[in-house]
Protein backbone atom coordinates (compact mmCIF):
# COMPACT_ATOMS: atom_id res chain seq x y z
CA UNK A 1 0.00 0.00 0.00
CA UNK A 2 1.55 3.58 -1.03
CA UNK A 3 1.39 6.46 1.20
CA UNK A 4 2.53 9.94 1.28
CA UNK A 5 3.94 11.40 4.32
CA UNK A 6 3.66 14.95 3.98
CA UNK A 7 5.20 17.75 5.76
CA UNK A 8 3.91 21.17 5.80
CA UNK A 9 4.96 24.54 7.13
CA UNK A 10 3.35 27.64 8.56
CA UNK A 11 3.08 30.71 5.89
CA UNK A 12 6.51 31.86 7.28
CA UNK A 13 7.91 28.60 7.89
CA UNK A 14 10.62 28.63 5.06
CA UNK A 15 11.45 32.15 6.27
CA UNK A 16 11.85 30.36 9.98
CA UNK A 17 13.92 27.97 8.47
CA UNK A 18 16.51 30.71 6.90
CA UNK A 19 17.30 31.70 10.28
CA UNK A 20 17.82 28.45 11.72
CA UNK A 21 21.73 28.47 13.19
CA UNK A 22 24.38 26.49 11.02
CA UNK A 23 24.21 23.86 13.21
CA UNK A 24 20.56 22.72 13.74
CA UNK A 25 20.92 23.30 9.36
CA UNK A 26 23.27 21.14 9.20
CA UNK A 27 21.59 18.67 12.03
CA UNK A 28 18.77 18.70 9.38
CA UNK A 29 20.25 17.82 6.20
CA UNK A 30 21.86 15.06 8.03
CA UNK A 31 18.56 13.90 8.98
CA UNK A 32 16.79 13.98 6.11
CA UNK A 33 19.60 11.97 3.89
CA UNK A 34 20.10 9.49 6.06
CA UNK A 35 16.22 8.71 6.53
CA UNK A 36 15.17 9.09 2.75
CA UNK A 37 18.48 6.44 2.28
CA UNK A 38 16.85 4.03 5.17
CA UNK A 39 14.08 4.17 3.46
CA UNK A 40 15.63 3.52 -0.01
CA UNK A 41 17.49 0.61 1.73
CA UNK A 42 14.12 -1.00 2.90
CA UNK A 43 12.48 -1.28 -0.33
CA UNK A 44 9.80 1.08 0.65
CA UNK A 45 10.88 4.61 -0.79
CA UNK A 46 9.00 5.21 -4.33
CA UNK A 47 9.32 8.92 -4.16
CA UNK A 48 10.92 12.00 -2.34
CA UNK A 49 11.03 15.86 -3.20
CA UNK A 50 11.22 18.67 -1.14
CA UNK A 51 9.77 21.70 -2.41
CA UNK A 52 10.97 25.47 -2.96
CA UNK A 53 9.62 27.97 -0.93
CA UNK A 54 6.19 29.42 -1.30
CA UNK A 55 7.30 33.24 -2.08
CA UNK A 56 8.34 31.75 -5.42
CA UNK A 57 5.28 30.05 -5.67
CA UNK A 58 2.78 30.84 -8.65
CA UNK A 59 -1.30 30.33 -9.30
CA UNK A 60 -1.55 29.58 -12.49
CA UNK A 61 -4.85 29.37 -15.05
CA UNK A 62 -5.96 29.05 -18.39
CA UNK A 63 -7.17 32.71 -19.76
CA UNK A 64 -9.24 32.82 -22.65
CA UNK A 65 -7.15 31.84 -24.99
CA UNK A 66 -5.57 28.88 -23.36
CA UNK A 67 -2.35 30.74 -22.39
CA UNK A 68 -1.59 30.71 -18.73
CA UNK A 69 -2.52 33.62 -16.55
CA UNK A 70 0.04 33.71 -13.38
CA UNK A 71 -0.86 35.28 -10.16
CA UNK A 72 1.25 35.59 -6.94
CA UNK A 73 0.61 32.78 -3.88
CA UNK A 74 -2.91 31.96 -3.05
CA UNK A 75 -3.39 34.92 0.00
CA UNK A 76 -5.51 32.73 2.52
CA UNK A 77 -2.99 29.79 2.35
CA UNK A 78 -2.11 29.41 6.05
CA UNK A 79 0.16 25.96 5.75
CA UNK A 80 2.49 25.07 2.32
CA UNK A 81 3.74 21.66 1.60
CA UNK A 82 7.33 21.80 2.03
CA UNK A 83 8.36 18.26 0.52
CA UNK A 84 6.86 14.87 1.10
CA UNK A 85 7.75 10.83 0.68
CA UNK A 86 5.80 8.03 -1.20
CA UNK A 87 6.63 4.58 0.69
CA UNK A 88 5.03 1.34 -0.43
CA UNK A 89 4.92 -0.38 3.13
CA UNK A 90 2.98 -3.32 3.84
CA UNK A 91 0.10 -1.46 5.57
CA UNK A 92 -1.06 1.88 7.91
CA UNK A 93 1.05 1.32 10.89
CA UNK A 94 4.13 1.00 9.07
CA UNK A 95 3.33 4.02 7.40
CA UNK A 96 2.82 5.70 10.35
CA UNK A 97 5.96 4.65 12.09
CA UNK A 98 8.31 6.08 9.45
CA UNK A 99 5.97 9.36 9.37
CA UNK A 100 6.61 9.45 13.65
CA UNK A 101 10.43 8.95 12.45
CA UNK A 102 10.43 12.09 9.80
CA UNK A 103 8.64 13.95 12.64
CA UNK A 104 11.54 14.00 14.61
CA UNK A 105 13.76 16.17 12.33
CA UNK A 106 16.19 17.92 14.06
CA UNK A 107 14.70 21.52 13.72
CA UNK A 108 13.40 24.67 15.61
CA UNK A 109 10.17 24.66 17.59
CA UNK A 110 7.41 26.04 15.19
CA UNK A 111 4.67 28.82 15.89
CA UNK A 112 1.53 27.40 13.85
CA UNK A 113 -0.92 29.58 11.94
CA UNK A 114 -3.83 29.18 15.14
CA UNK A 115 -0.64 30.32 17.55
CA UNK A 116 0.23 27.19 19.30
CA UNK A 117 3.68 26.01 19.13
CA UNK A 118 4.74 22.72 18.77
CA UNK A 119 8.67 20.84 18.58
CA UNK A 120 8.51 19.20 15.07
CA UNK A 121 6.23 19.56 12.43
CA UNK A 122 3.28 17.07 12.07
CA UNK A 123 3.09 14.60 9.08
CA UNK A 124 -0.08 14.29 6.86
CA UNK A 125 -0.41 10.79 6.36
CA UNK A 126 -2.31 9.83 3.34
CA UNK A 127 -3.40 7.08 1.56
CA UNK A 128 -2.39 7.08 -2.20
CA UNK A 129 -5.90 5.94 -4.26
CA UNK A 130 -4.78 2.91 -6.96
CA UNK A 131 -7.27 1.44 -9.40
CA UNK A 132 -7.66 -2.04 -7.91
CA UNK A 133 -10.93 -3.52 -6.62
CA UNK A 134 -10.88 -5.90 -3.83
CA UNK A 135 -11.90 -9.31 -4.60
CA UNK A 136 -15.31 -10.43 -3.48
CA UNK B 1 17.70 -18.19 -36.49
CA UNK B 2 16.33 -15.00 -34.58
CA UNK B 3 14.19 -15.68 -31.67
CA UNK B 4 11.33 -13.34 -30.71
CA UNK B 5 10.80 -11.83 -27.22
CA UNK B 6 7.35 -13.26 -27.46
CA UNK B 7 8.78 -16.42 -27.52
CA UNK B 8 11.61 -16.38 -25.45
CA UNK B 9 9.83 -14.92 -22.64
CA UNK B 10 7.43 -17.32 -21.66
CA UNK B 11 10.52 -19.81 -22.13
CA UNK B 12 12.54 -17.88 -19.43
CA UNK B 13 9.89 -17.81 -16.81
CA UNK B 14 9.39 -21.48 -17.45
CA UNK B 15 12.83 -22.60 -17.06
CA UNK B 16 14.16 -19.82 -14.22
CA UNK B 17 12.96 -21.99 -11.08
CA UNK B 18 14.38 -25.00 -12.74
CA UNK B 19 17.54 -23.43 -13.39
CA UNK B 20 17.54 -21.87 -9.99
CA UNK B 21 16.38 -25.29 -8.41
CA UNK B 22 19.46 -27.51 -10.23
CA UNK B 23 22.41 -24.46 -9.17
CA UNK B 24 21.00 -24.62 -5.72
CA UNK B 25 21.55 -28.31 -5.23
CA UNK B 26 25.34 -28.13 -5.27
CA UNK B 27 25.36 -24.40 -4.07
CA UNK B 28 23.89 -23.18 -0.60
CA UNK B 29 24.07 -19.69 -1.27
CA UNK B 30 20.14 -18.79 -2.15
CA UNK B 31 21.16 -15.26 -2.55
CA UNK B 32 24.23 -15.47 -4.95
CA UNK B 33 22.71 -18.34 -6.83
CA UNK B 34 19.33 -16.23 -7.12
CA UNK B 35 21.27 -13.48 -8.68
CA UNK B 36 23.21 -15.72 -11.29
CA UNK B 37 20.26 -16.72 -12.26
CA UNK B 38 18.79 -13.79 -12.65
CA UNK B 39 22.14 -12.42 -14.93
CA UNK B 40 21.64 -15.77 -16.91
CA UNK B 41 18.01 -14.44 -17.99
CA UNK B 42 18.94 -11.04 -18.81
CA UNK B 43 22.12 -12.50 -21.12
CA UNK B 44 19.63 -14.81 -22.76
CA UNK B 45 16.73 -12.50 -23.35
CA UNK B 46 19.70 -10.59 -25.30
CA UNK B 47 21.90 -13.22 -26.79
CA UNK B 48 18.53 -15.85 -27.96
CA UNK B 49 16.86 -12.41 -29.37
CA UNK B 50 20.11 -11.65 -31.90
CA UNK B 51 20.96 -15.71 -32.66
CA UNK B 52 17.93 -17.59 -32.00
CA UNK B 53 17.17 -20.29 -29.29
CA UNK B 54 19.83 -22.76 -28.43
CA UNK B 55 19.66 -26.54 -28.72
CA UNK B 56 19.12 -27.30 -24.75
CA UNK B 57 18.16 -24.01 -23.43
CA UNK B 58 17.43 -24.80 -19.47
CA UNK B 59 21.00 -26.65 -19.93
CA UNK B 60 22.19 -23.26 -21.54
CA UNK B 61 20.97 -21.34 -18.54
CA UNK B 62 22.53 -23.46 -16.00
CA UNK B 63 25.86 -23.27 -17.26
CA UNK B 64 25.95 -19.35 -18.46
CA UNK B 65 23.63 -18.71 -14.51
CA UNK B 66 26.35 -21.68 -13.02
CA UNK B 67 29.57 -19.07 -14.28
CA UNK B 68 28.48 -16.30 -13.21
CA UNK B 69 27.95 -18.05 -9.58
CA UNK B 70 31.62 -19.43 -9.95
CA UNK B 71 32.60 -15.69 -10.38
CA UNK B 72 30.85 -14.69 -7.57
CA UNK B 73 32.16 -17.16 -5.58
CA UNK B 74 35.77 -16.70 -6.58
CA UNK B 75 35.88 -12.98 -5.78
CA UNK B 76 34.04 -13.74 -2.51
CA UNK B 77 36.82 -16.06 -1.75
CA UNK B 78 39.37 -13.23 -2.93
CA UNK B 79 37.79 -11.35 -0.92
CA UNK B 80 37.39 -13.14 2.55
CA UNK B 81 41.24 -13.70 1.76
CA UNK B 82 41.84 -10.53 1.70
CA UNK B 83 39.66 -9.86 5.12
CA UNK B 84 42.11 -13.19 6.35
CA UNK B 85 38.77 -14.89 7.57
CA UNK B 86 39.26 -18.62 6.41
CA UNK B 87 35.18 -18.97 7.62
CA UNK B 88 33.09 -21.17 5.05
CA UNK B 89 35.68 -21.36 2.66
CA UNK B 90 35.14 -24.80 2.08
CA UNK B 91 31.50 -24.77 1.03
CA UNK B 92 32.69 -22.10 -0.82
CA UNK B 93 35.28 -24.12 -2.68
CA UNK B 94 32.30 -26.58 -3.42
CA UNK B 95 29.83 -25.02 -4.91
CA UNK B 96 32.67 -23.64 -7.36
CA UNK B 97 33.04 -26.86 -9.22
CA UNK B 98 29.72 -27.84 -9.18
CA UNK B 99 29.51 -29.61 -12.49
CA UNK B 100 27.22 -29.73 -15.80
CA UNK B 101 24.88 -32.00 -14.29
CA UNK B 102 21.83 -32.94 -16.28
CA UNK B 103 19.12 -30.49 -15.95
CA UNK B 104 16.14 -32.13 -14.60
CA UNK B 105 12.58 -31.32 -13.70
CA UNK B 106 12.70 -32.62 -9.82
CA UNK B 107 8.98 -31.72 -8.76
CA UNK B 108 9.98 -31.58 -5.30
CA UNK B 109 12.55 -28.51 -6.06
CA UNK B 110 10.10 -26.42 -7.20
CA UNK B 111 8.22 -26.40 -3.98
CA UNK B 112 11.28 -26.15 -1.58
CA UNK B 113 11.92 -23.35 -3.78
CA UNK B 114 8.06 -21.66 -3.36
CA UNK B 115 8.42 -22.80 0.61
CA UNK B 116 11.55 -20.34 0.36
CA UNK B 117 10.69 -17.35 -1.41
CA UNK B 118 7.01 -17.60 1.04
CA UNK B 119 8.81 -18.30 3.79
CA UNK B 120 6.23 -16.79 7.11
CA UNK B 121 9.80 -14.75 8.59
CA UNK B 122 9.60 -13.02 5.75
CA UNK B 123 7.42 -10.04 5.29
CA UNK B 124 4.79 -10.20 2.56
CA UNK B 125 5.89 -7.40 0.37
CA UNK B 126 9.06 -8.78 0.34
CA UNK B 127 8.13 -12.37 -0.21
CA UNK B 128 5.65 -11.48 -3.73
CA UNK B 129 8.68 -9.37 -4.69
CA UNK B 130 11.01 -12.63 -4.36
CA UNK B 131 8.92 -15.11 -5.94
CA UNK B 132 7.90 -12.99 -8.41
CA UNK B 133 11.52 -12.74 -9.57
CA UNK B 134 13.05 -16.69 -8.64
CA UNK B 135 9.84 -18.56 -9.65
CA UNK B 136 8.23 -16.48 -11.66
CA UNK B 137 11.40 -15.57 -13.60
CA UNK B 138 10.37 -11.51 -14.13
CA UNK B 139 13.01 -9.53 -14.01
CA UNK B 140 13.32 -6.66 -11.34
CA UNK B 141 12.37 -4.00 -13.74
CA UNK B 142 9.55 -5.69 -14.94
CA UNK B 143 8.04 -6.22 -11.20
CA UNK B 144 8.94 -2.40 -10.91
CA UNK B 145 7.04 -1.80 -13.21
CA UNK B 146 3.79 -3.76 -12.15
CA UNK B 147 3.56 -2.25 -8.76
CA UNK B 148 4.46 1.03 -9.82
CA UNK B 149 7.54 1.43 -7.93
CA UNK B 150 11.20 2.35 -8.88
CA UNK B 151 13.50 -0.47 -9.85
CA UNK B 152 15.90 0.19 -7.18
CA UNK B 153 13.48 -0.05 -4.38
CA UNK B 154 12.00 -3.76 -5.72
CA UNK B 155 15.52 -4.40 -5.89
CA UNK B 156 15.87 -3.42 -2.01
CA UNK B 157 13.48 -5.22 -1.02
CA UNK B 158 14.72 -8.98 -3.06
CA UNK B 159 17.91 -8.40 -1.06
CA UNK B 160 16.79 -7.95 2.22
CA UNK B 161 14.39 -11.02 1.38
CA UNK B 162 17.35 -12.81 1.33
CA UNK B 163 18.94 -11.69 3.99
CA UNK B 164 16.42 -12.57 5.99
CA UNK B 165 16.34 -15.84 4.55
CA UNK B 166 20.30 -15.72 5.79
CA UNK B 167 19.62 -14.47 8.82
CA UNK B 168 16.65 -16.69 9.79
CA UNK B 169 18.76 -20.10 8.67
CA UNK B 170 15.92 -21.43 6.59
CA UNK B 171 17.69 -24.55 5.00
CA UNK B 172 16.63 -25.42 1.29
CA UNK B 173 14.61 -28.37 1.56
CA UNK B 174 11.32 -29.83 1.80
CA UNK B 175 10.05 -28.58 5.32
CA UNK B 176 8.77 -31.52 7.61
CA UNK B 177 5.93 -32.89 7.09
CA UNK B 178 4.40 -31.42 10.06
CA UNK B 179 4.96 -27.77 9.05
CA UNK B 180 4.02 -28.30 5.38
CA UNK B 181 0.99 -27.79 5.52
CA UNK B 182 0.92 -24.20 7.29
CA UNK B 183 4.07 -23.27 4.95
CA UNK B 184 2.10 -24.00 1.74
CA UNK B 185 -0.62 -22.00 2.72
CA UNK B 186 1.71 -19.03 3.23
CA UNK B 187 2.56 -19.75 -0.55
CA UNK B 188 -1.02 -20.19 -1.42
CA UNK B 189 -1.62 -16.64 0.36
CA UNK B 190 1.40 -15.12 -1.66
CA UNK B 191 -0.28 -15.77 -4.48
CA UNK B 192 -3.79 -14.72 -3.95
CA UNK B 193 -2.08 -11.62 -3.14
CA UNK B 194 -0.48 -11.68 -6.23
CA UNK B 195 -3.60 -12.09 -7.79
CA UNK B 196 -5.42 -9.63 -5.78
CA UNK B 197 -2.79 -6.88 -7.12
CA UNK B 198 -3.24 -7.94 -10.64
CA UNK B 199 -6.61 -7.72 -10.57
CA UNK B 200 -7.12 -4.12 -11.79
CA UNK B 201 -9.66 -2.20 -13.80
CA UNK B 202 -7.70 -1.52 -17.74
CA UNK B 203 -7.77 2.23 -17.56
CA UNK B 204 -4.82 4.43 -17.41
CA UNK B 205 -1.95 3.92 -15.68
CA UNK B 206 -3.29 0.13 -15.18
CA UNK B 207 -2.60 -0.21 -18.93
CA UNK B 208 1.05 -1.00 -18.89
CA UNK B 209 1.30 -3.03 -15.57
CA UNK B 210 3.01 -6.54 -16.21
CA UNK B 211 -0.34 -8.32 -15.69
CA UNK B 212 0.33 -10.15 -12.04
CA UNK B 213 -3.10 -12.07 -12.24
CA UNK B 214 -1.59 -13.96 -15.12
CA UNK B 215 1.25 -14.53 -13.60
CA UNK B 216 -0.51 -15.65 -10.33
CA UNK B 217 -2.49 -17.67 -12.45
CA UNK B 218 0.48 -19.68 -13.82
CA UNK B 219 2.03 -19.86 -10.69
CA UNK B 220 -1.31 -21.76 -9.10
CA UNK B 221 -0.69 -23.89 -11.87
CA UNK B 222 2.48 -25.02 -11.65
CA UNK B 223 1.63 -25.57 -7.92
CA UNK B 224 -1.29 -27.46 -8.66
CA UNK B 225 0.71 -29.96 -11.15
CA UNK B 226 2.43 -30.54 -8.28
CA UNK B 227 0.29 -31.48 -5.82
CA UNK B 228 -2.67 -32.14 -7.75
CA UNK B 229 -4.52 -33.83 -4.59
CA UNK B 230 -4.54 -30.89 -2.58
CA UNK B 231 -7.91 -29.50 -2.33
CA UNK B 232 -6.92 -25.91 -1.34
CA UNK B 233 -4.43 -25.85 -3.72
CA UNK B 234 -6.85 -26.49 -6.25
CA UNK B 235 -9.55 -24.12 -4.68
CA UNK B 236 -6.92 -21.36 -5.35
CA UNK B 237 -6.62 -22.05 -8.79
CA UNK B 238 -10.11 -22.07 -9.76
CA UNK B 239 -10.83 -19.05 -7.40
CA UNK B 240 -8.22 -17.63 -9.94
CA UNK B 241 -10.01 -18.62 -13.01
CA UNK B 242 -13.53 -18.19 -11.93
CA UNK B 243 -12.63 -14.85 -11.25
CA UNK B 244 -10.30 -13.66 -14.02
CA UNK B 245 -13.02 -15.35 -16.60
CA UNK B 246 -14.91 -11.96 -15.47
CA UNK B 247 -12.26 -9.38 -16.36
CA UNK B 248 -13.74 -8.28 -20.15
CA UNK B 249 -17.12 -7.64 -18.80
CA UNK B 250 -16.05 -6.03 -15.32
CA UNK B 251 -15.05 -2.75 -17.29
CA UNK B 252 -17.13 -0.20 -19.10
CA UNK B 253 -15.01 1.48 -22.28
CA UNK B 254 -13.37 4.32 -20.02
CA UNK B 255 -12.51 2.46 -17.53
CA UNK B 256 -15.73 2.43 -15.24
CA UNK B 257 -16.35 -0.50 -12.56
CA UNK B 258 -19.35 -3.09 -13.62
CA UNK B 259 -20.76 -5.16 -10.80
CA UNK B 260 -21.76 -9.11 -11.17
CA UNK B 261 -24.95 -7.90 -11.69
CA UNK B 262 -24.55 -5.39 -14.43
CA UNK B 263 -21.89 -7.32 -16.11
CA UNK B 264 -22.65 -8.85 -19.44
CA UNK B 265 -22.18 -12.10 -19.02
CA UNK B 266 -21.82 -13.34 -22.76
CA UNK B 267 -18.87 -11.50 -22.01
CA UNK B 268 -17.22 -14.04 -19.52
CA UNK B 269 -14.55 -16.34 -20.57
CA UNK B 270 -16.39 -19.49 -21.05
CA UNK B 271 -13.32 -21.93 -21.37
CA UNK B 272 -11.87 -20.26 -18.02
CA UNK B 273 -15.17 -20.72 -16.66
CA UNK B 274 -15.20 -24.63 -17.80
CA UNK B 275 -11.56 -25.06 -16.58
CA UNK B 276 -12.11 -23.33 -13.19
CA UNK B 277 -15.34 -25.44 -12.53
CA UNK B 278 -14.21 -28.62 -13.41
CA UNK B 279 -11.14 -27.97 -10.52
CA UNK B 280 -13.85 -26.51 -7.87
CA UNK B 281 -15.68 -29.99 -8.53
CA UNK B 282 -12.81 -31.69 -8.09
CA UNK B 283 -11.32 -29.91 -4.96
CA UNK B 284 -14.55 -30.30 -3.38
CA UNK B 285 -14.63 -34.14 -3.62
CA UNK B 286 -11.14 -34.44 -1.86
CA UNK B 287 -12.72 -34.26 1.86
CA UNK B 288 -11.36 -31.73 4.27
CA UNK B 289 -12.77 -28.24 2.65
CA UNK B 290 -10.69 -25.37 3.14
CA UNK B 291 -11.42 -21.12 2.27
CA UNK B 292 -10.13 -21.50 -0.81
CA UNK B 293 -12.36 -24.29 -2.16
CA UNK B 294 -15.64 -22.40 -0.50
CA UNK B 295 -14.55 -19.37 -2.08
CA UNK B 296 -14.19 -20.99 -5.26
CA UNK B 297 -17.04 -22.83 -5.02
CA UNK B 298 -19.19 -19.28 -4.38
CA UNK B 299 -17.44 -17.94 -7.09
CA UNK B 300 -18.58 -21.30 -9.46
CA UNK B 301 -22.34 -20.56 -8.25
CA UNK B 302 -22.08 -17.23 -9.85
CA UNK B 303 -20.58 -18.32 -13.09
CA UNK B 304 -22.86 -20.70 -13.63
CA UNK B 305 -25.40 -18.56 -13.77
CA UNK B 306 -26.23 -17.21 -17.74
CA UNK B 307 -29.03 -14.59 -16.42
CA UNK B 308 -28.06 -12.71 -12.67
CA UNK B 309 -31.87 -13.37 -11.92
CA UNK B 310 -30.49 -17.17 -12.11
CA UNK B 311 -27.98 -16.89 -9.62
CA UNK B 312 -28.60 -19.96 -6.63
CA UNK B 313 -28.44 -17.24 -3.77
CA UNK B 314 -29.26 -20.07 -1.22
CA UNK B 315 -26.57 -21.98 -2.29
CA UNK B 316 -24.77 -19.23 -2.03
CA UNK B 317 -26.11 -18.01 1.49
CA UNK B 318 -25.21 -22.23 2.79
CA UNK B 319 -21.20 -21.49 1.25
CA UNK B 320 -20.77 -18.29 3.52
CA UNK B 321 -22.36 -20.16 6.67
CA UNK B 322 -19.78 -23.02 5.86
CA UNK B 323 -17.08 -20.34 5.52
CA UNK B 324 -17.96 -18.48 8.88
CA UNK B 325 -17.03 -22.12 10.21
CA UNK B 326 -13.82 -21.52 9.31
CA UNK B 327 -12.98 -18.12 9.55
CA UNK B 328 -14.14 -14.73 11.70
CA UNK B 329 -13.30 -12.14 8.82
CA UNK B 330 -15.92 -10.03 8.70
CA UNK B 331 -16.08 -9.49 5.52
CA UNK B 332 -17.62 -13.02 5.01
CA UNK B 333 -19.64 -12.23 7.28
CA UNK B 334 -20.96 -8.90 4.85
CA UNK B 335 -21.19 -11.37 2.18
CA UNK B 336 -23.42 -13.63 3.74
CA UNK B 337 -25.53 -10.61 4.72
CA UNK B 338 -25.62 -9.81 0.99
CA UNK B 339 -26.92 -13.40 0.09
CA UNK B 340 -29.38 -13.15 3.41
CA UNK B 341 -30.50 -10.40 1.69
CA UNK B 342 -31.05 -11.78 -1.92
CA UNK B 343 -32.90 -15.06 -0.39
CA UNK B 344 -35.24 -13.14 2.07
CA UNK B 345 -35.20 -9.89 0.83
CA UNK B 346 -33.29 -6.69 2.02
CA UNK B 347 -34.36 -6.23 5.56
CA UNK B 348 -33.04 -9.34 6.80
CA UNK B 349 -29.68 -8.61 5.46
CA UNK B 350 -29.84 -4.56 7.26
CA UNK B 351 -30.83 -6.75 10.17
CA UNK B 352 -27.32 -9.21 9.91
CA UNK B 353 -25.54 -6.09 9.16
CA UNK B 354 -26.65 -4.04 12.26
CA UNK B 355 -24.61 -6.53 14.57
CA UNK B 356 -21.63 -6.22 12.67
CA UNK B 357 -21.53 -1.97 12.78
CA UNK B 358 -19.23 -2.38 15.90
CA UNK B 359 -17.34 -4.52 14.14
CA UNK B 360 -13.71 -2.66 14.97
CA UNK B 361 -12.19 -4.27 11.66
CA UNK B 362 -14.70 -2.88 9.49
CA UNK B 363 -14.75 0.61 10.68
CA UNK B 364 -12.30 2.23 8.11
CA UNK B 365 -13.70 -0.30 5.56
CA UNK B 366 -15.98 1.44 2.95
CA UNK B 367 -17.48 -2.20 2.38
CA UNK B 368 -19.59 -1.92 5.14
CA UNK B 369 -20.96 1.58 4.02
CA UNK B 370 -21.49 0.15 0.32
CA UNK B 371 -23.52 -3.18 1.44
CA UNK B 372 -26.03 -0.88 3.76
CA UNK B 373 -26.45 1.38 0.94
CA UNK B 374 -26.97 -0.74 -1.78
CA UNK B 375 -29.73 -2.64 0.79
CA UNK B 376 -31.33 0.30 1.72
CA UNK B 377 -31.60 1.69 -2.32
CA UNK B 378 -33.39 -1.49 -2.51
CA UNK B 379 -35.71 -1.16 0.27
CA UNK B 380 -37.12 1.88 -1.11
CA UNK B 381 -34.58 4.48 0.94
CA UNK B 382 -33.06 6.37 -1.30
CA UNK B 383 -31.84 9.29 0.84
CA UNK B 384 -30.31 7.31 3.25
CA UNK B 385 -28.67 5.31 0.65
CA UNK B 386 -27.50 8.31 -1.20
CA UNK B 387 -25.35 9.73 2.00
CA UNK B 388 -24.02 6.08 2.50
CA UNK B 389 -22.55 5.73 -0.85
CA UNK B 390 -21.28 9.09 -0.55
CA UNK B 391 -19.69 7.83 2.69
CA UNK B 392 -18.23 4.76 1.21
CA UNK B 393 -16.82 6.51 -2.07
CA UNK B 394 -14.83 8.95 0.64
CA UNK B 395 -13.62 6.00 2.05
CA UNK B 396 -12.57 3.98 -1.04
CA UNK B 397 -8.85 4.21 -2.04
CA UNK B 398 -9.91 2.54 -5.01
CA UNK B 399 -10.93 5.29 -8.15
CA UNK B 400 -12.85 3.26 -10.00
CA UNK B 401 -14.62 2.25 -6.91
CA UNK B 402 -14.86 5.53 -5.90
CA UNK B 403 -16.20 7.08 -8.88
CA UNK B 404 -19.00 3.69 -9.16
CA UNK B 405 -20.21 4.73 -5.68
CA UNK B 406 -20.48 8.08 -6.45
CA UNK B 407 -22.58 7.55 -9.17
CA UNK B 408 -24.77 5.03 -6.99
CA UNK B 409 -25.32 8.34 -4.67
CA UNK B 410 -26.32 10.38 -7.72
CA UNK B 411 -29.16 7.09 -8.17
Amino acid sequence: MKYMLIMNTPRDGYAQYMKWPRKLLEANAVFMQAFTKKLKEAGELVAAEGLGSPDQAKLVRAGQDGKPITDGVFPESKEFLAGYWIVDVEGEERALRIAAEASTAPGQSVTRSDGSTIDHLWIEVRQVMGSHEDVE
Amino acid sequence: MKASLEQIEPLLRDLAPRALATLMRRCDDFAAAEDAVQEALIAASAQWTREGLPDAPCAWLVRVAQRRLTDHVRSEIARRRREATVAAEGSFAATACAGEEEVGRDPDEALVLLFMCCHPALSTTSAIALTLRAVGGLTTAEIARAFLVPESTIGQRISRAKQSIKASGIPFRMPDAGARSERLSSVLHVLYLIFNEGYTTSSGSALHRTDLSNEAIRLARQVQALLPQNGEVAGLLALMLLTDARRAARTGPHGELIPLDEQDRNRWDREAIAEGLALASHALSLGSVGEYQLLAAIAAVHDEATRVEDTDWPQIRALYDMLLRLTDNPMVALNRAIATAMVEGPAAGLALIETLRDDERLRHSHRLDAVRAHLLERSGEREMAAALYRQAASKTTSIPERNYLLMKAEG
